[in-house]
């Protein structure tokens, strides 16, 4: 057991992230903007959770295809249909999801039209489709649907909030503006990533999101951890050169740990099934900026915040 | 830190054999663990079994299949019920010797307006009125601080008093509603056969129905989004309904339609019940020589067959109906008295209808109209290829991950690979043991613990790297690895372990399932990390007494 590879990751590293500084924020402000403008303009491609309406998985034999399907749908004039294939390649079933919007009415009016709706939709599958089974389906009425978007966006605010908190009593209140920030840049990433791909967005993403600020927080506070312990040791070292030596010292974890998520976040997404797709990729993708943002947003912040350097017991080392 | 004493060591084994305990029944058969007693279902744990947990974690509907249905009680209904039931006590009241005459007793908006005839008489009407208030009946069934009627006399009209629900009342009469509404709905689940329904309140004015194995959602929302409420009434047929029951009705009759009639037929009948649902003791589906096919039979208890009784020696010849939720559903004429209290509700049923309807009668009815407002379902063999890719998802990402960390760390990978293994037995053990129910995104979140799990023994390694760089002995840098990662470790898993405790607050449904298995799995990794791979990490150390560390 003497191969561990290990051996060949320095265990402090030596990159320049600190002078890189400028180039980063320029890259994370321009990241930022862009997943603004993509949100204004396209969109959140919101799921059933937030939108409302009525969501049917329908199993078909394989030469069913998605225009046949459509054309049977539209024919019912229960609102413009959204249908698109389920599953993914490693799934041998042929699944198809069709989803209608919520019916237009009033308060109980409207909810029951959305459960006339979807009896309407089961119906004119069966009738048009004999093969097709059924696999599940979800109807969200429009108080919900309004309710659940409210509680999802609570979440995030409040877990913010939280953590905020949190690093204030555990660190210095610059450390608290730099992760915080970082953490923002985490949020709205992630938003524009939604954007850009259309990916569906919904509880689960919620969810996602919450994990990858908790990821990224907790990626922040091993290089403040780090930072803060230098700071005391070093006691003459300037700043900049402190924070490059802690985000080195803690290169090789945070590659590894990363690493390892990772690979158990792949699995997930390609095997987890159509139902987790969603939310793999976002995670997936908040490992990775969650990472960038520790070492190259919420660290370089620092150098802006100002920390103090003179808290604290002095070391003997 | 490297030393362990004895109880700290049996404490430790007590633990991961605690949770080895409550994994163990998710891996053996249910007939291996479970005498089924084939005649009504039940089971009983058999051999060791009796002696050791049993019982296997909960799964969420998206893994096993099933109709998760979320009804809201219709509030405005159960107020304006409320009030005119409040009117018609304020008329009784005042109708008591000496008659107290008001002009009108009327619901005006969310109030009682009584004006009365003689101004002079409002303060004595005040005063005899405030015997209908009193405190308010609290869920527990005791006396409120607050009063159920705030009762007023009006400032600019001398004949008026104003009477309004406190909202202290309104909420206590929500709160019976509610638990009501879950009494018969529960009941009528029951009636149905299905198995283990879960009905709960949920928010102020709403119930969750959960059925487990319900592929077909409609069956549970007819069942439950039905009132369900009967009244027996006499045929008013001096009125003409017209074509489409709009005809102006004299006070006291009311047009209902006819049920199953093409084009629809309407009836005049009485306001006034003679008996409602209440009075039913017990029906069940029959046959009857005068219909064809299956006919709903009654029983009346005591007091409802004295009324009918009455009512059919008297109004022989006559028609009566029977009203369910505001349509008759039969109006038979009655040619002689009915004295034995029992009767048959005909016409056009299929033996699924007559089933139906006699669930509702048994159950009773609901205090107020129910309707869906969030449904999800899920069938069986979506829900079984869930669990599948799920577990593949597992034990892929686990072996990934137990790969990556043996070539990256060699022996202190097979620390840390062990310490991931009882990781995911203390999860499992966990949800079994605190009956928590696993969903899809449980499983994501066991799957994001694995990944991260081993954070915490990455950074004790590097920092027992870093400690051993500085010429530090094989036993000082593992003691100096876990005492300075430890600030690390719980920072990094505190501020985690807030998203998962805010998700689990304010999450719905089956995001629920994510935060309990990530916040269950944050508490078992720093455990596994910061314990248990150290007592191995240690007890190598005591074995092999090595000079440099391989790392």
């Amino acid at each position: 057991m003497s191969l561990a590879l290990v051996k060949y990751l320095p265990v402090t590293g030596n990159v320049p992230f600190i002078r890189m500084r400028f180039f980063a924020l320029g890259l994370s402000a321009l990241v930022l903007l862009f997943s603004l403008f993509e949100f204004a303009n396209v969109g959140i491609n919101f799921g059933i959770d937030f939108r409302g309406g009525i969501q049917t998985e329908v199993e078909t034999a394989p030469e069913t295809s998605i225009e046949d399907v459509r054309t049977v749908v539209s024919a019912l004039e229960l609102g413009e249909p959204r249908i698109q294939e389920a599953g993914n390649s490693l799934e041998a079933r042929h699944t198809i999801l069709i989803a209608l919007p919520l019916q237009p009415g009033e308060g109980a009016e409207a909810e029951r039209a959305n459960q006339a709706a979807r009896e309407t939709l089961e119906a004119a599958i069966a009738e048009n489709f004999p093969d097709a089974q059924l696999r599940g389906t979800t109807v969200i009425g429009g108080a919900v649907s309004g309710e659940l978007v409210v509680t999802g966006f609570t979440a995030i605010g409040v877990a913010l909030f939280l953590m905020l908190i949190y690093i204030w009593f555990r660190f210095e209140w610059q450390y608290s503006v730099g992760a915080i920030v970082a953490l923002i840049h985490d949020v709205i990433a992630t938003v524009g990533m939604f954007s850009v791909t259309q990916m569906t967005f919904d509880l689960a993403t919620v969810a996602a999101i919450l994990t990858i600020v908790g990821y990224s927080m907790n990626d922040t506070v091993v290089v403040y951890d780090r930072i803060r312990e230098n700071l005391r040791k070093y006691k003459k070292m300037p700043l900049p050169e402190v924070l490059n030596l802690s985000i080195n010292d803690t290169l090789s974890r945070t590659i590894l740990t990363s690493a390892t998520t990772l690979v158990a976040l792949i699995s997930l997404y390609l095997i987890g099934g159509a139902s987790l797709e969603g939310f793999a990729f976002a995670m997936i993708w908040g490992i990775v900026i969650g990472t960038y943002s520790s070492i190259f947003v919420a660290s370089p912040l620092l150098l802006f915040t100002q920390v103090q350097r003179d808290s604290g017991e002095s070391s003997d080392q | 830190m490297l030393h362990f004493g004895r109880w700290k060591l049996l404490t430790i084994l007590l633990v991961v054999l605690a949770g080895a305990l409550y994994t163990l029944p998710n891996l053996v058969p249910e007939t291996v663990r479970y005498q089924i007693n084939e005649a009504d279902g039940s089971r009983e744990p058999r051999g060791i079994w009796r002696y050791i947990p049993s019982s296997t974690i909960n799964l969420g509907l998206d893994l096993q299949g099933g109709s998760y249905i979320v009804f809201e009680v219709d509030m405005n209904e159960v107020r304006t019920a409320q009030l005119e039931s409040l009117a018609a006590d304020v008329r009784q009241t005042l109708r008591n010797d000496p008659p107290l005459l008001p002009r009108s007793v009327a619901v005006v908006g969310e109030e009682v307006v009584v004006l009365m005839i003689r101004e002079e008489q409002r303060d004595e009407a005040f005063e005899r009125l405030r015997e209908l208030n009193g405190p308010v009946t609290t869920e527990l069934g005791q006396p409120g601080l607050a009063q159920m009627y705030d009762m007023q006399r009006d400032g600019e009209d001398p004949s008026a008093i104003r009477i309004s629900v406190t909202d202290e009342q309104f909420t206590a009469i929500r709160q019976r509603t509610l638990s009501q509404s879950i009494t018969v709905i529960r009941r009528r689940l029951d009636g149905l056969g299905t198995t283990d329904p879960t009905i709960a309140r949920s928010g102020a004015d709403r119930v969750m129905v959960q059925v487990p194995g319900a592929d077909d959602p409609q069956e549970i929302i007819d069942l439950v989004g039905t009132q369900a409420a009967l009244s027996f009434h006499l045929v008013d047929n001096t009125i003409n309904p017209g074509p489409n029951g709009q005809a102006r009705t004299p006070p006291g009759r009311t047009i209902y339609p006819v049920a199953n009639t093409q084009p629809v037929q309407y009836l005049a009948v009485e306001t006034r019940q003679l008996l409602t649902g209440e009075n039913l003791t017990q029906s069940n589906v029959t046959q009857h020589p005068s219909y064809v096919g299956p006919v709903v039979g009654f029983r009346l208890d005591t007091q409802g067959a004295l009324i009918f009784g009455d009512v059919t020696r008297n109004n022989r010849g006559r028609q009566f109906a029977i009203v369910l939720d505001n349509e008759i559903i039969t109006a038979p004429r009655i040619n002689e008295p009915i004295l034995g209290g029992s009767g048959v509700i005909g016409g056009g049923y299929t033996y699924e209808t007559a089933s139906q309807l006699v669930i509702l009668l048994n159950a009773g009815a609901l205090p107020a109209t129910l309707t869906p407002v969030e449904q999800r379902t899920v069938s069986a063999s979506l829900g079984r290829d869930q669990i599948e890719s799920g577990t593949l998802a597992i034990v892929i990402g686990f072996a990934a991950v137990i790969v990556f960390m043996l070539a990256a760390y060699g022996i202190f990978g097979v620390f840390s690979t062990l310490a991931l293994l009882v990781n995911v037995v203390l999860i499992l053990g966990g949800l079994s043991g605190l009956g928590m129910t696993l969903t899809l995104p449980g499983i994501a979140g066991i799957i994001l613990t694995i990944g991260m799990a081993v954070d915490a023994n990455v950074l004790i390694f590097e920092r027992i790297r870093e400690e051993s760089r500085h010429g530090r002995t094989p036993a000082n840098a593992i003691q100096a690895g876990y005492e300075r990662a430890l600030a690390a470790i719980l920072d990094a898993n505190i501020t985690t372990f807030i998203a998962a405790a805010v998700l689990f607050m304010l999450g719905a449904g089956p995001v629920r399932g994510f935060a309990v298995t990530l916040g269950v799995g944050i508490v078992t990794s720093v455990f596994t990390a910061f314990v248990f791979s150290r007592l191995l990490a240690v007890l190598w150390l005591r074995a092999f007494k090595p000079k440099s560390l391989p790392l």
